[in-house]
């Protein structure tokens, strides 16, 4: 009844094209940041924004890159973690070439980096597609995976094989490194993420997006239309891989530390981002939140939060029911709509649009 | 259908148009040992409408794949705009002004009308990523310039209502609509259309030929079809070739191909 356009009039063209044409929405994303921005750091306690808040940040951003690649322009990937590790390897790196540099310099930095290695290993998108292309690209997953741990160039020798997140201060406030506040981290965080997300809506919006998605539904035609498939592809690549870049970077720099950098760019979490893209929708921005916050999220809030609701879980039990309820409800939303959460917001909409008549 | 070789402006056909835009030399095609095209010649004159025919599996549509470079031919060449080419690539023939429709109809099922016919201005938009990236100011006047393009063919294809639609769900009759659409966003001197009304009822046929004509008469657009309604290809068409087994057997106004024997004996068998 209230969330409806009628009346909602448009005389430009520029009114028409925005991303959010209808009043309403516009009305709930500002709630939503301004939720973001004042509400989480009011309410939420640093526990809660460390374990949730910040990995679910984390892995939409992760996931916003890999749907570029996979959702939009419908090239499948294996190697986003290993990507993501290149962020966050060469982040590093670039801590020590220049100490001074303000971190988020560094971290936005890092992601061109991945966007290179990411080039490199895309190459072979234009001979070979799906799952082809995804098992050439696990090959990038091993590869890098072992050069994280076996090159110790990148991990500037250390004995232990980690990489340390230094103390870095933006104008006095400290942002990564042992003292800085899960408060602080988070709103870097939450800065980064609103901004890149702003920019990937833009991009996916305009021409560079269309071709993309020409180049995933009929690549043939896409290639009539002037679109030269190799650079839509690796375009794509290195605008995916920059947003894992970053989004490695953040996660080293801004949530676990570098102590574990060595272990979590694993198969895993390259598995764990594509069920985000899968489960939230291919092909939707807003789909990579829903997926983060389903696979990221959803396990720590059963974790810590069935008990905190009164229901006795301890340790491992709970480890196990946790995987057990989101193993099902994985499969429960496949099977409700295959096309993922973003379908079934965009099917909640419609319907709440002509409610309360059926169509 | 017209008794007497006239094209629709009421001129003798005879008088072929304008000059050679398009003109292809001694073609062949093979496919390993699989004989497709076979020592074709032919021309295409600026602002005809040109059909191509033929009985099934004649090399049609490897024709047109030639011509747009999705295939390379092994002998012969092609000559566009005075200019012979060399194993051209799709996206060159695209930007030159060659545009297409495909005979099974190869729109970008998961975007809208619009974003498909959106996508056919690719190649007239130049803002660079980071503009796109921003989407604002020069970006957003250029995105804005071409949806006022795109605006106009979706009138004139009278297709306002599906605009926001994604294409995959609209029916057979409206998808050729849309992809006519498409190929006319590239502006293009050439339109090769692949059996443009296939699979459609008398009356989208209509609508169809209407627009042909339409894009022909007021665009200047040079054309050339292939299909398989003979009526519609004896009204539309200045000039016919047909092809039978990969080979030209006949060439001329639809009058005298209709009168040929070698044509007669192509489509309705002959007997030994």
């Amino acid at each position: 009844m209230f969330y409806r356009e009628a009346g909602q009039f448009k005389s430009t063209y520029t009114a028409d094209m925005a991303v959010f044409p209808i009043l309403q929405d516009r009305i709930g994303i500002a709630v939503i940041l301004l939720l973001a921005f004042v509400g989480v750091p009011l309410i939420g306690n640093d526990f809660f924004t460390t374990t949730v808040m910040i990995p679910f940040l984390v892995f939409s951003l992760a996931a916003i890159g890999l749907n570029i690649l996979t959702g939009y322009t419908g090239l499948v990937s294996l190697g986003t973690a290993a990507f993501m590790g290149v962020g966050a390897y060469s982040c590093y790196k670039m801590t020590t070439w220049w100490p001074d540099m303000n971190i988020i310099v560094l971290i936005l930095v890092s992601g061109l980096f991945s966007a290179a290695i990411g080039v490199f290993f895309g190459l072979p998108s234009l001979r070979i597609k799906g799952f082809y292309l995804a098992v050439a690209t696990l090959a990038a997953q091993f590869f890098l995976q072992w050069a994280f741990v076996r090159v110790p160039w990148l991990f500037n020798y250390n004995a232990s094989g980690a990489i340390e997140v230094p103390l870095r201060t933006v104008f006095g406030v400290p942002i990564t490194g042992a003292t800085a506040s899960p408060e602080t981290r988070y709103f870097v965080c939450l800065c980064l993420v609103v901004v890149l997300t702003w920019l990937a809506s833009n991009i996916v919006h305009g021409r560079i997006g269309r071709s993309w998605m020409a180049v995933r539904d009929m690549d043939i035609a896409a290639e009539l239309m002037g679109i030269k498939l190799l650079n839509a592809k690796l375009l794509a690549f290195a605008v995916s891989s920059f947003y894992c870049g970053v989004a490695g970077a953040m996660m080293i720099f801004l949530w676990y530390g570098g102590g574990e950098a060595a272990d979590v760019f694993n198969i895993r979490l390259s598995f764990n981002v594509l069920f985000m893209v899968i489960i939230g929708g291919l092909g939707s921005l807003i789909g990579s939140f829903f997926g983060a916050m389903f696979i990221a999220g959803l396990p720590t809030i059963l974790k810590f939060g069935l008990p905190a609701i009164g229901i006795p879980l301890a340790g491992a039990t709970a480890e196990h029911i946790t995987f057990m309820l989101v193993g099902a409800l994985i499969i429960f939303f496949l099977i409700v709509e295959p096309h993922g959460l973003a379908r079934l917001w965009q099917i909640a909409k419609q319907k709440l649009r002509t409610w309360p008549f059926p169509y | 259908m017209n008794a007497e070789p006239m094209n629709r402006t009421g001129e003798p056909v005879a008088a072929a148009k304008g000059e050679v835009l398009l003109s292809v030399e001694h073609i062949s095609l093979r496919f390993g040992g699989v004989k497709a095209i076979t020592d074709v010649s032919f021309d295409i004159r600026k602002g005809e409408v040109r059909a191509i025919i033929g009985p099934n599996g004649a090399g049609k549509t490897s024709m047109l794949n030639c011509i747009n470079g999705f295939y390379h031919p092994q002998e012969g060449q092609i000559t566009y705009k005075g200019v012979r080419r060399a194993r051209v690539k799709p996206h060159q023939a695209a930007s030159d002004g060659i545009a297409r429709t495909f005979q099974n109809v190869a729109l970008f099922k998961g975007m809208s009308t619009l974003d498909n016919i959106m996508t056919g201005r690719t190649l007239k938009m130049n803002r660079n990523f980071f503009w796109q990236a921003l989407r604002h100011g020069p970006a957003m006047t250029e995105e804005i310039a071409h949806r006022k393009v795109v605006e106009d063919i979706i009138d004139f294809l009278q297709i306002q209502h599906i605009r926001k639609l994604p294409v995959g769900k609209l029916p057979y009759g409206l998808q050729k609509r849309v992809e006519l659409g498409r190929a006319l966003a590239m502006e293009p001197e050439l339109l090769l259309l692949d059996e443009p009304m296939a699979g459609m009822n008398l009356e989208e046929k209509e609508d169809m030929c209407r627009f042909i004509l339409d894009v022909n008469n007021e665009f200047g657009t040079t054309i050339a079809l292939i299909e398989h309604d003979m009526g519609v290809v004896m009204d539309l068409s200045d000039r016919v070739v047909v092809l039978e087994y990969g080979r030209k057997i006949a060439d001329g106004t639809p009058a005298e191909v209709k009168a040929d024997q070698a044509v007669i004996d192509a489509y309705l068998g002959v007997a030994h």
